[in-house]
């Protein structure tokens, strides 16, 4: 009782009260957290319950798109943005994360320099580019990890948003800047990894990055990242700063009138859109051991949106619903039928934009819709025997 | 008395072939092939050096076929005699000696051990004679191209007993660039004289060609030694040829620019044809079709079926393949849009995802079909080399037609929406569909038929493309980021606006590449257009409106 009226009187509580869906979500967020690592630790190998651990893998993977679908939901959903470069702000966050975790291979690379990483000997440079300094700190490539999507996301964001580039336009100089970083990440000048990226990592903090204990840990956080997050873009969008957004989203002009400051409400959400996309490549490439461009490429973030319309747009859960269920659909299918799996994803994209414009969300509440008139039409006694 | 009727034959020839130096343009025509073996067989017999030149001459100044591989094959010392029989004949090594064929009539005559045969033996005194006698020929060759390349060679090795050979031929020439090439072979040739006005007639005789190995000559001219002194010791020359070489460098210069601006113009042309189609239903129905890039690799694949189906009419294909291109991608394109895109008007983001399914399920199904390996398209024949302007210019003719067929694709175009009735009714679609409607224009009807023409536009930007890179199901994604950004570049809804900005991005792009290499220059062009798209959110040619959205 008295826990109760605790929960309920912190800022959390009371968000999650009013949003039973985020109630499940995180439910089953912070059980996965516990009982994945659980049941691939302690439970035997034979044992019904033991979880291998490149489930284990493949399921933080899952949670990393989960939390790059969330931070579009959060600018597309809520506010209209319909980014195509989502996948810059992941990959460079993802690169800032292999950045420290090169540093920290040190001497046991191929060709043993203490200084420089592997690609760096190989093209013969002598001296770690002014970049690069810095991110021997684990602390200062964390910072780094949500500074520079945030600073890109700024700098493109306040030049576009204040100029009133919307609509269909943005989403094409989004998918521009993608493509100018892919372009910018192959070239080997970069001090990048050129083609190849970033990989052969060792360890983070001092643990293997082999171990199941890590590989445990970090999907731990990883589900723990994306509950976070989630509270974090339900307070957003539920505040009274969120009700601007959704304005935005549907009479962009009438808001602008109205007199907000349309272009300081957008910039400040695609900034922590970008800055959680960042945070979600972090996670990601310790998980899967490489970052390359390959991770700009335009398809990519073009793959995300898809995520979150299946998902269900503008409702949160529906982007992680919908990155778990088409990456796992994606797994499955480019397993058992390569060649299905570009019709199955293409076709998804049709059926998803004619049949279902709220996605997976808007099926299961029309369903329960219904059945809640045929509960109310039919008579009481009815309903009280079903 | 055989050897002395033989000698009697040779001088008669001897006092005909001084005649045939005064007067270069008649040969001698011999009557018959027994006169010819007779003139051959003499190399084997005659033995003095003198002789030999004389007889070289005599071949040279002969009209005989076989005359250029006899003194080639003399000069590389391949042409050898058989012992038993005196036959002359070309001979190359074998393992078990000589193969060895005759010279008069060609006839193979096996392999024979080493010791059968004996070769004509040269010295250097005939290999100078010889050198000359060839380069007289090739010059001299009935080809206009045997006798640029002939000439081309003698200015890469100038040699001063090719001179009187140039001069002869020089007289003779009537070729405006074979005359060209000549002159300044020949001024190569008195560039190494010792008397300072030959040198510097030779130098200004550079002046005005852009022959890169004068050039190059030239600038080692203005080069130092170790100590700081100038390798050419002669100072008017030197300055003379300073003063040339910069002349010519300024020309190459503006030459190369001219060369630049072509190459981006074609780059902006191949930007054009894969943009107007986009043009259309993105910039004329606020469609964004992302299957735009899928649309031409129909077409390029189209390209490939039609010439699986025609193999025997390569040159023709690419004109059949172009209707056949424009119809299947067109008819793909009017089924997408009464499938999908007619139930998302005015929702653009929508059919973005659609189209980009659509885009997928289109990639995957050509690779189930034609497989995921790229697959030659051969050019026809008059695609291929290229349209020589000078020494510094030359256009090859693929770019060439390309940037015509663009224009012509686009004027066309404008034709069609500008003085036709569809145009009309196109037109009025777009601008007031209600209105339109209630006019008695069937929108619907009107909507499919413009998708339908972008699509099929896109298809022949396909067979284009199919001529210029790999045909694979990857193709439409290269192409469809840089489409869209001249569309938006161009301002939307405006086909001039498509043109300026296809052209003004590939030459930009062009000009950038000397400085910055070609992906930074990419770079650079995409980056350029993010932030014009911020001064100008509308395009370069926005259309003018007063609503507002919303």
């Amino acid at each position: 009782m008295i826990n109760k009226t605790i929960f309920e009187r912190s800022a959390i509580g009371r968000l999650l009260l009013a949003d039973k869906a985020g109630r499940y979500l995180i439910g089953v967020l912070l059980a996965a957290m516990i009982l994945v690592p659980l049941c691939n630790l302690l439970m035997p190998a034979g044992s019904f319950f033991h979880i291998p651990t490149y489930v284990v893998v493949l399921l933080g993977k899952y949670l990393c798109y989960a939390l790059l679908a969330l931070a579009l939901d959060l600018v597309w959903g809520y506010c209209g943005i319909l980014s195509l470069g989502h996948g810059a702000f992941f990959a460079l966050g993802g690169y800032a994360m292999g950045m420290h975790l090169m540093r920290q291979i040190g001497e046991r690379g191929v060709y043993g320099n203490a200084e420089l990483p592997d690609f760096m000997v190989f093209l013969n440079w002598t001296e770690l580019p002014w970049y690069w300094y810095g991110f021997d700190s684990f602390f200062f490539a964390m910072f780094m990890v949500a500074l520079v999507p945030a600073a890109l996301a700024f700098v493109f964001g306040w030049l576009a948003f204040r100029s009133r580039v919307t609509g269909v336009y943005l989403s094409i100089i989004t998918q521009a800047m993608t493509y100018a970083l892919l372009l910018a990440f192959f070239r080997n000048d970069m001090g990048f990894g050129g083609n190849n990226g970033l990989t052969d990592f060792k360890d983070i903090l001092g643990f293997s990055l082999q171990s199941d204990v890590t590989r445990c840990v970090l999907f731990a956080l990883s589900a723990l990242s994306v509950a976070l997050a989630y509270i974090l873009c339900r307070a957003i969008v539920s505040s009274k700063y969120g009700r601007v957004l959704v304005a935005i989203r549907d009479a962009e002009s009438r808001t602008r009138f109205m007199g907000y400051r349309v272009e300081h409400f957008k910039l400040f959400v695609f900034v922590v859109s970008a800055m959680l996309a960042g945070i979600a490549g972090a996670l990601y490439v310790p998980q899967v051991g490489i970052i390359n461009p390959g991770e700009f490429g335009p398809i990519n973030s073009i793959e995300i949106v898809i995520w979150v319309a299946i998902g269900g747009r503008g409702t949160l859960f529906g982007a992680v619903i919908g990155a778990v269920a088409v990456n796992y659909a994606k797994t499955y299918f480019t397993g058992a039928f390569p060649e299905v799996w570009l019709f199955m994803l293409g076709a998804l994209f049709v059926i998803s934009t004619l049949y279902l414009p709220k996605g997976i969300v808007g099926v299961v509440n029309q369903l329960r819709e219904r059945r809640a008139e045929r509960n109310a039409t039919s008579t009481p006694e009815q309903g009280a025997q079903s | 008395m055989k050897l002395n009727h033989i000698f009697s034959a040779l001088f008669s020839f001897l006092v005909l072939f001084q005649l045939q130096i005064v007067q270069a343009e008649q040969i001698t025509p011999l009557e018959s092939e027994a006169d010819s073996a007779l003139l051959l067989n003499q190399l084997v017999s005659v033995k003095s050096t003198s002789d030999k030149k004389d007889l070289i001459n005599l071949i040279a100044g002969s009209n005989l076929p076989q005359r250029t591989r006899v003194l080639t094959a003399m000069q590389d010392g391949d042409l050898y005699y058989t012992k038993a029989d005196e036959q002359l004949v070309y001979a190359k090594t074998h393992p078990d000696g000589y193969e060895i064929s005759a010279v008069v009539n060609g006839e193979d005559l096996g392999v024979v051990g080493s010791r059968k045969v004996r070769k004509i033996s040269i010295n250097n005194e005939l290999r100078t004679v010889l050198r000359g006698v060839l380069a007289e020929l090739a010059i001299r060759s009935e080809d206009a191209a045997e006798r640029l390349a002939a000439a081309k060679d003698l200015i890469r090795s100038p040699a001063p007993e090719f001179l009187a050979a140039i001069e002869r031929a020089k007289a003779i020439e009537s070729n405006d660039k074979v005359l060209e090439s000549l002159n300044i072979a020949m001024a190569m040739i008195n560039l190494k004289s010792d008397q300072q006005v030959l040198r510097l007639e030779a130098i200004e005789a550079f002046r005005g060609t852009l022959d890169s190995d004068a050039m190059s000559i030239l600038a080692a001219m203005q080069l130092k030694d170790s100590d700081g002194n100038y390798l050419e010791k002669d100072e008017l020359v030197r300055e003379s040829s300073a003063a040339v070489l910069s002349e010519m460098r300024g020309q190459a210069k503006i030459y190369k620019l001219l060369e630049n601006a072509f190459f981006g113009l074609s780059l902006g042309s191949v930007l054009l044809l894969t943009a107007v189609g986009l043009a259309i239903t993105f910039g004329v129905m606020g469609v964004i079709n992302m299957a735009h890039g899928e649309m031409m690799m129909l077409g390029a694949y189209t390209t490939y079926v039609i010439q699986l189906i025609m193999p025997n009419y390569i040159d023709y294909s690419i004109i059949v393949a172009i209707p056949a291109a424009f119809i299947v991608s067109g008819l793909v394109g009017i089924v997408i849009e009464r499938g999908i895109i007619r139930h998302l008007y005015g929702r653009p983001l929508e059919t973005l995802l659609a189209t980009f399914g659509v885009s997928l399920i289109l990639q995957q199904a050509v690779r189930s079909i034609f497989s995921p390996l790229n697959k030659s398209v051969s050019a026809p024949s008059w695609l291929s080399g290229s349209w020589e302007i000078n020494g510094a210019l030359s256009l090859t003719y693929n770019r060439l037609y390309i940037i015509i067929f663009s224009l012509i694709v686009l004027l066309l175009l404008v034709f069609l929406l500008k003085k036709t009735f569809v145009g009309l009714q196109m037109r009025a679609v777009t601008q007031n569909r209600a209105m339109a409607n209630s006019m008695g224009i069937r929108t619907g009807w009107v909507d499919a038929l413009t998708f339908g023409l972008g699509s099929g536009i896109a298809g022949i930007a396909g067979v284009a493309l199919s001529q210029l890179t790999n045909v694979g199901p990857n193709l439409g994604q290269s192409y469809i980021i840089d489409s869209f950004m001249v569309v938006v570049f161009g301002g939307v809804g405006n086909l001039f606006g498509t043109f300026f900005a296809a052209m003004s991005l590939g030459v930009a792009n062009k000009f950038l590449e000397p400085f910055a290499g070609a992906v930074l220059a990419k770079i650079f062009v995409l980056v350029f257009i993010i932030l014009f798209i911020q001064w100008r959110p509308r395009g370069l040619f926005a259309l003018k409106g007063r609503s507002v959205e919303d």
